[in-house]
């Protein structure tokens, strides 16, 4: 047996924190496609990471569809349910406050989440790995092959947003309507259209999060506030609003929970995202990557 | 909605004191002066957090934390130390208020709902440690040992009278919120909630008026979690967990939150909801909730105490 050195112990935290990361960076990307069309705090995002993993249990162990087939079909699925979010409880309220839209997802990730333990109760899912188990060793590291989809999976997230808001119409009609709904519907675009837009894409985004993370960290129906809380601290890290700095946010926030479960206590692993979360909010709320005149200039 | 009359609250404290009474004689309902007991002890808590959403237009999803500053620092002073648990209930709160601070000032000095966020996550941590600093919690398996209550060796070691007690409690917080209200603090709140810009124009410390109500809340709450540690001599985790505070959201918001009625009225129901009437469904009781939170927020976003208002509409029309 090999001696585990404190660097190469030093050095799995960071893979594995790296990996965390990635699915708390996916689900702070989701946060802001949606803050940033609606002003909302989206406090479902974390149920559709959750969505994410146990369809796709359904659709790849249950059912055992190709994994080409189940993937993009539990997006589907997946994006399916942040529509009805928006249809469902978003639309219906007559007026609407920044508080009251908050209070709506709210009830709408309680909601998801019984509906979650109705179907699958509450014992956690696994997931075959997408390429297996055989660990790979790197300076006394232990690799799954499932780091390296999470991983890729994020950078393929981030290409296809940044092609999506620079390059295409609709794209750039979501970031006008970011900056200034009013004026975005006066030059003709439908404001409706691209909130349900934004619902769907950070739906799409979190079930892709769920889908990929399953595989390591197992899933199960309650999952959902604490990835959404770990997301929601990320994105504040980077600065909210900002896609890179909800990244780059997502990865530190990972890596500092590794450590801190592996280095000072596992029974505390959960708590020290929270109290970065906390300590960025007192110290720097503008985050890494905001601007403070972003932050002045948003309602929210 | 601004003044509270007296008629209503005299009429609701002669049901308050008939309350037991009626319930000793007819036996279906014999067990309610307990869950009355709970009903009043979250009755405390949403009367603070009804001021913070309706008047401070502020969310806080982290008051179970509180409760909880407040629950085990009874518990363990008096548990351990036997200490006066009147002196350990009023050393609760002003641990809990500074702590208040601590969380909300940073959060309330920026626009929008920080506040949401920060009290989801310091929930969230105080309930972790709740559970993993066994020596002074118990750990998951909570605390036994916690004395009753007992004034001037008047003992409160019955349902009834721990009934009253509580009642008590509930009825000086009512009065004095009501009176806060219509303060100056409780205009400037209304100030703030129209429209912060022009409050701050006119000269409203903003940030310092929603900290003051953030803090006021706070330290009902660790009152409320003194007074239920006592009755029941135990606590564990599980009572302040994420979804105790998610609950209490949903008290505020089908009682009402511009109206201290709602607090009431939505403590009540929803405690009677949970320990009684929800039986049949279990854990499933959790879409029933989502249902309610859902349904209220879209139907009814002034909660059930905005109907007399909808109703009276109706009848101009």
């Amino acid at each position: 047996m090999e001696k585990i050195t404190l660097a190469g112990q030093i050095f799995q935290y960071l893979i594995t924190g790296l990996t965390v990361g990635s699915i708390y960076a996916m689900v702070a990307v989701g946060f802001n496609i949606i803050y940033n069309v609606t002003e909302i705090i989206n406090f479902a995002q974390g149920e559709f990471v959750m969505l994410g993993g146990l369809i796709m249990v359904f659709f790849y162990a249950v059912v055992k569809l190709p994994l080409v087939v189940a993937f993009p079909a539990t997006v589907l699925l997946v994006t399916l349910v942040g529509i009805l979010l928006d249809r469902l409880a978003i639309r219906p309220i007559r007026q609407p406050t920044v508080l009251t839209l908050i209070i709506a997802t709210i009830a709408a990730s309680i909601l998801i989440k019984g509906a979650a333990m109705l179907i699958w109760g509450k014992d956690p899912y696994d997931l075959p790995a997408f390429s297996g188990r055989n660990a790979i060793t790197v300076f006394g590291a232990v690799i799954q092959p499932q780091y390296f989809w999470v991983i890729g999976f994020l950078i393929i997230v981030v290409i296809a947003l940044s092609i999506f808001f620079d390059r295409t119409i609709v794209g750039k009609a979501m970031s006008a309507c970011a900056d200034n709904p009013d004026a975005a519907s006066l030059v003709g675009i439908n404001v409706q259209q691209m909130i349900l837009l934004s619902f769907a894409l950070s739906a799409a985004i979190g079930a892709v999060a769920g889908i990929t993370v399953t595989p390591i960290s197992l899933m199960e129906y309650d999952r959902g506030a604490m990835l959404a809380v770990k997301g929601f601290g990320a994105a504040i890290l980077g600065g909210l609003g900002s896609f890179p700095g909800a990244v780059l946010g997502g990865l530190i926030m990972g890596t500092i929970e590794s450590m801190g479960a592996g280095l000072i206590s596992s029974g505390y692993k959960d708590a020290f995202a929270l109290i970065v979360l906390l300590v960025v909010l007192f110290f720097k709320p503008s985050g890494i990557m905001g601007s403070i005149e972003i932050s002045r200039i948003k309602r929210f | 909605m601004l003044r509270i009359g007296k008629l209503p609250i005299a009429v609701f404290a002669l049901f308050i004191i008939a309350f037991p009474w009626i319930a000793h004689k007819i036996p279906p309902i014999e067990n309610y002066t307990d869950i009355m007991i709970f009903a009043g002890i979250y009755c405390l808590i949403t009367l603070g957090l009804s001021l913070l959403m309706g008047y401070a237009g502020q969310i806080s999803i982290g008051h179970a934390a509180f409760y909880g500053i407040g629950a085990y620092t009874s518990a363990i002073l008096t548990a351990n130390y036997g200490f006066n648990p009147w002196l350990c209930m009023f050393f609760g709160m002003i641990v809990t208020a500074a702590v208040a601070v601590l969380v909300g000032a940073p959060s309330l000095k920026l626009r929008g709902h920080y506040l949401a966020m920060a009290t989801l996550a310091f929930g969230i941590i105080v309930y972790i440690v709740f559970n993993e600093e066994t020596a002074w919690t118990g750990g998951p398996d909570g605390m036994t040992g916690i004395p009753g209550l007992s004034l001037l060796g008047f003992a409160f070691d019955s349902v009834d009278r721990y009934y009253y007690l509580v009642w008590i409690f509930v009825f000086a917080a009512f009065i004095f919120t009501a009176n806060l209200i219509q303060s100056d603090t409780g205009r400037a709140l209304r100030a703030i909630h129209a429209s912060e810009t022009a409050a701050g124009a006119m000269g409203v410390d903003i940030s310092g008026h929603k900290l003051l109500v953030f803090v006021y809340s706070a330290v009902l709450a660790s009152l409320a979690g003194s007074l239920y540690a006592h009755y029941l001599n135990f606590i564990n985790p599980s009572t302040f967990d994420l979804f105790f505070s998610i609950k209490l959201l949903i008290m505020i918001a089908l009682g009402g939150m511009y109206n201290l009625w709602g607090a009431i009225i939505g403590a009540g129901l929803i405690t009677f909801l949970s320990y009684e009437w929800l039986h049949y469904f279990e854990e499933f009781e959790v879409i029933v909730y989502g249902a309610i939170l859902l349904l209220v927020t879209i139907f009814l976003p002034k909660g059930l105490a905005g109907t007399p208002e909808i109703v009276k509409t109706w009848f101009r029309k």
